[in-house]
């Protein structure tokens, strides 16, 4: 038993962390923010270039073939320098759905372009009134001589305005929230009767609110059974929480060494703040809850690389740690900067925010709370 | 012990209840929550609670109170609070009037008083700097004679709302001798004056309410100083008992909470309303049950108060539990609005967002970290309960 990473492991989060610390600071970050497309077409390159989009993919695709943990040390890095393109949502949600449900031939299209940077992807799996709940679906999809015909409407979704293709999900048959019925289609963004109207997120990421009105997709674009939907949506989000928690423990980090620098370097009373034993203790705790969250993110990726029964317990688990410590951890680093954590200027902020995104993102603390409730004590 | 309401005390409940319904109406309320009509909307509003002759409950008599027992200042508020009535712009009316009454000179007082009732000058405060947030008293802007005037330089931070103001109440330094609370000089200033330039600071709730205040030679006349020169410190600390009393928002709180409430109960996961969740309910009841203990601190603080005692340090506790449970209720908001705390305000109508309060709940939420780092950060208030309540 260890907790080492590979050579492999450690040149690929190396070459991450470089690039996010040489070719990422915050201000060209906040200009990509503040773009109207909300990301960088030459980042996005760059990431292709670097390889960094095929991790998780097949070799048989022209992929890295990558572990969870390939992917919890990228993730991680892209947290401490607050990533913004949509690697989630490409590789990681679109890119990942496709791997696990989509039929041959459109893998071998599809998958080579995510990995080459041209395509990018968004999974629509939200709408108005499903909150947390992935089987909650209202978007109808009715079998006809073409295919299937498409009626209805995703909410918030991630990179749903760039991306070049989405997966859907849509109901084929059953009740509103019944797992069963659910199934996923691959549709063309410029697909006639797709209406898509975006808007901005407060971690500055696009997202999109997108209707669908008779649209009309191919029977070749069902991906994996019909009605078996909600089995995929449910291993996706499984590996995603993982991904977003190891971001979540970027950003936990970076807002624990930020606030610890600058309480060593700002003065009151005539003397460094970090002197007060009262904030000394604020700051072991936040400290200590970094080194928590690591601890479950660690033993959630174990769980999963391993297959083993409880990995769903664990991740659970750690969904409910990142939104009660990562809250603790932004909540004290803005309070410990004073003024100058409620400014937009500071990047404190912006971290905040967009770890509060993951704690939304696939449900909050409660929500996962109550299934790892059920699972453990019913 | 006997906190039920006279009948007096109810028909004056009922008369509040009806201004308000009257008064505060759609319009004012909307044209207050966009930035580029707010300072008209709350000037407006203003003037109509002066003209009805409660703008100032907290002022004596003779300078323009309402002359309301404690009873009806904790009715009134109650009232305005469940109306969703806007509170009154503290920096003139509750901060720096209570200072000229107290310690102005008497053409100070008519100058200034009628001005601050009738909402005809907008005021801000100039406390903190860059150098000097908890630790007040280092404050280094400078105040030099010369002849009936004071030389400015320096430079303040956080001030609220200055880009509004026609008047900044400042603290300066006029003395480097002794103790550093000795050597502070209360200065009333015209934002007019030459010299001052006004930077703004854009918040993490997206907005611009704060400012820097940058003095070059901003000439002031010594008839703008309150009191006497050096003793600044002392006025200012009258002051900021002042502006603790009612910092606890517990009425405002009350509303919030009831807010979550309902928007939980329209809130569905899985075929079960938000509001029907027993962990979403023991988070409701967390806050309801220390809401309903600090009612009654802050009433039992008024007793006090109303009896002749000083507020005090146990301000210090209102203020404290006060702000931690408007996070917390900010925070349930967040919960309820789910993915939609995440939106920005943009051009998508309410029907095409698919949802309606996730943006405001945000604003609040991220605006609100504030409530525990002004007036006081709640670590400052905590070493004054040790120090003042504990005697450590
Ligand atoms: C939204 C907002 C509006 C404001 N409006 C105004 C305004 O209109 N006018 C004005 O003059 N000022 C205003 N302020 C300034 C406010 O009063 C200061 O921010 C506050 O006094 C804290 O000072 P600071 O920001 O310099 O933080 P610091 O004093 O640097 O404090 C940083 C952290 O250290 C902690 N700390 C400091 N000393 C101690 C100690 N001895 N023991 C334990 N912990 C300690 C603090 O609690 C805080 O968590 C505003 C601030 C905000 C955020």
């Amino acid at each position: 038993m260890n907790f080492d990473f590979t050579e492999e492991q450690i040149m690929l989060r190396d070459s991450v962390e470089r690039y996010m610390r040489e070719d990422y600071d915050f201000e060209k970050r906040r200009e990509i923010a503040d773009s109207e497309q909300g990301m960088s077409a030459d980042n996005w390159q760059t990431f292709a270039d670097l390889g960094w989009l095929s991790i998780p993919f097949a070799e048989e695709h022209g992929g890295f073939g990558g572990s969870a943990t390939d992917t919890m040390l990228v993730m991680e890095e892209f947290g401490k320098g607050l990533l913004i393109e949509p690697y989630l949502a490409t590789v990681l949600l679109f890119g990942a759905a496709l791997q696990k449900g989509g039929n041959k031939e459109v893998q071998d299209t599809l998958i080579p372009k995510i990995i080459d940077g041209s395509c990018l992807g968004a999974l629509a799996y939200l709408e108005r009134q499903s909150r947390f709940e992935l089987s909650d679906v209202l978007t109808t999809a009715v079998a006809d001589s073409d295919g299937y015909r498409l009626n209805g409407e995703k909410v918030v979704v991630f990179n749903g305005a760039n991306a070049d293709q989405l997966i859907v999900s849509a109901r084929t048959s059953g009740e509103q929230s019944d797992e069963d019925g659910i199934s996923l289609f691959l549709v063309a963004a410029s697909a006639a009767g797709v209406e898509c109207s975006s808007y901005k997120m407060m971690d500055g990421q696009r997202v999109a609110n997108i209707v669908l009105k008779d649209v009309s997709v191919s029977a070749d674009k069902l991906l994996g059974e019909l009605g078996g939907g909600h089995e995929i949506l449910t291993a996706v989000e499984m590996e995603a929480n993982l991904a977003l928690a190891a971001e979540a423990l970027g950003i936990m980090g970076q807002l624990n060494a930020k606030t610890l620098e600058y309480t060593k370097t700002r003065e009151q009373f005539s003397v460094a703040i970090s002197s007060f034993q009262a904030l000394q203790h604020r700051m072991v705790d936040t400290f200590m809850d970094y080194e928590q969250t690591k601890s479950l993110l660690y033993r959630a990726v174990c769980a999963m690389t391993n297959g083993e029964e409880d990995a769903a317990t664990a991740i659970h688990a750690l969904k409910v740690m990142v939104d009660r410590a990562g809250t603790r951890i932004y909540a004290e680093a803005i309070q410990l900067h004073g003024g100058m954590g409620l400014t937009d200027e500071l990047d404190v902020g912006h971290y905040a925010k967009r770890l509060m995104m993951i704690i939304t993102t696939f449900g909050n603390g409660d929500y996962h709370q109550a299934k790892f409730n059920a699972i453990r004590y019913n | 012990m006997d906190t039920s309401f006279s009948e007096q005390d109810i028909a004056f409940r009922d008369e509040v209840r009806a201004f308000f319904a009257a008064s505060y109406d759609e319009e004012l309320r909307s044209r207050a929550a966009n930035v580029d009509t707010f300072k008209a909307a709350v000037v407006e509003w203003q003037r109509r609670l002066h003209k009805q002759g409660w703008i100032a409950p907290g002022w004596p008599v003779e300078h323009g109170g309402t002359g309301w027992n404690s009873t009806q200042k904790f009715i009134y508020e109650s009232e305005r609070a469940a109306a969703g009535v806007r509170d009154v712009v503290p920096f003139g009316l509750t901060m720096v009037a209570p200072v000229i009454y107290t310690f102005g000179t008497d053409e100070q007082k008519e100058k200034f008083l009628p001005r601050i009732l009738a909402t005809d000058d907008w005021w801000c405060q100039g406390y903190s700097e860059p150098g000097s947030g908890s630790d007040l008293a280092s404050l280094k802007t400078k105040a030099e004679v010369d002849g009936d005037d004071y030389i400015i330089n320096g430079a303040k931070v956080w001030t609220t709302y200055a880009q509004y103001a026609d008047w900044i109440f400042c603290l300066v330094r006029t003395s480097s001798e002794g103790r550093k609370q000795q050597g502070i000089t209360f200065l009333l200033i015209d934002m007019k004056t030459p010299g001052i330039t006004v930077n703004p600071i854009v918040s993490i709730d997206n907005h611009h309410s704060l400012n820097e205040v940058v003095f070059e030679n901003v000439r002031v006349p010594m008839a703008n100083r309150i009191g006497e020169q050096d003793k600044g410190w002392t006025y200012a600390k009258a002051l900021l008992a002042h502006e603790r009393t009612g910092i606890a928002g517990v009425a405002d709180s009350i509303r919030n909470l009831g807010e979550v409430r309902r928007f939980a109960e329209q809130e569905v996961n899985g075929g079960k309303t938000l509001a029907s969740d027993p962990m979403f309910q023991s988070r409701l009841s967390n806050i309801e049950i220390e809401l309903m203990a600090l009612e009654y601190t802050e009433l039992r603080v008024l007793a006090t108060v109303a009896a002749g005692g000083a507020p005090g340090a146990e301000s210090s506790m209102l203020k404290i539990k006060g702000t931690e449970i408007q996070q917390a209720i900010q925070s349930l908001r967040m919960e309820v609005a789910a993915y939609y705390q995440g939106v920005l305000p943009n051009d998508l109508a309410e029907e095409q967002l698919g949802h309606s309060f996730g943006s405001a709940a945000r604003q609040s939420y991220m605006y609100g970290r504030a409530a525990t780092v002004y007036g006081g950060s709640n670590e400052i208030q905590k070493n004054i309960i040790a120090k003042a309540v504990l005697g450590l």
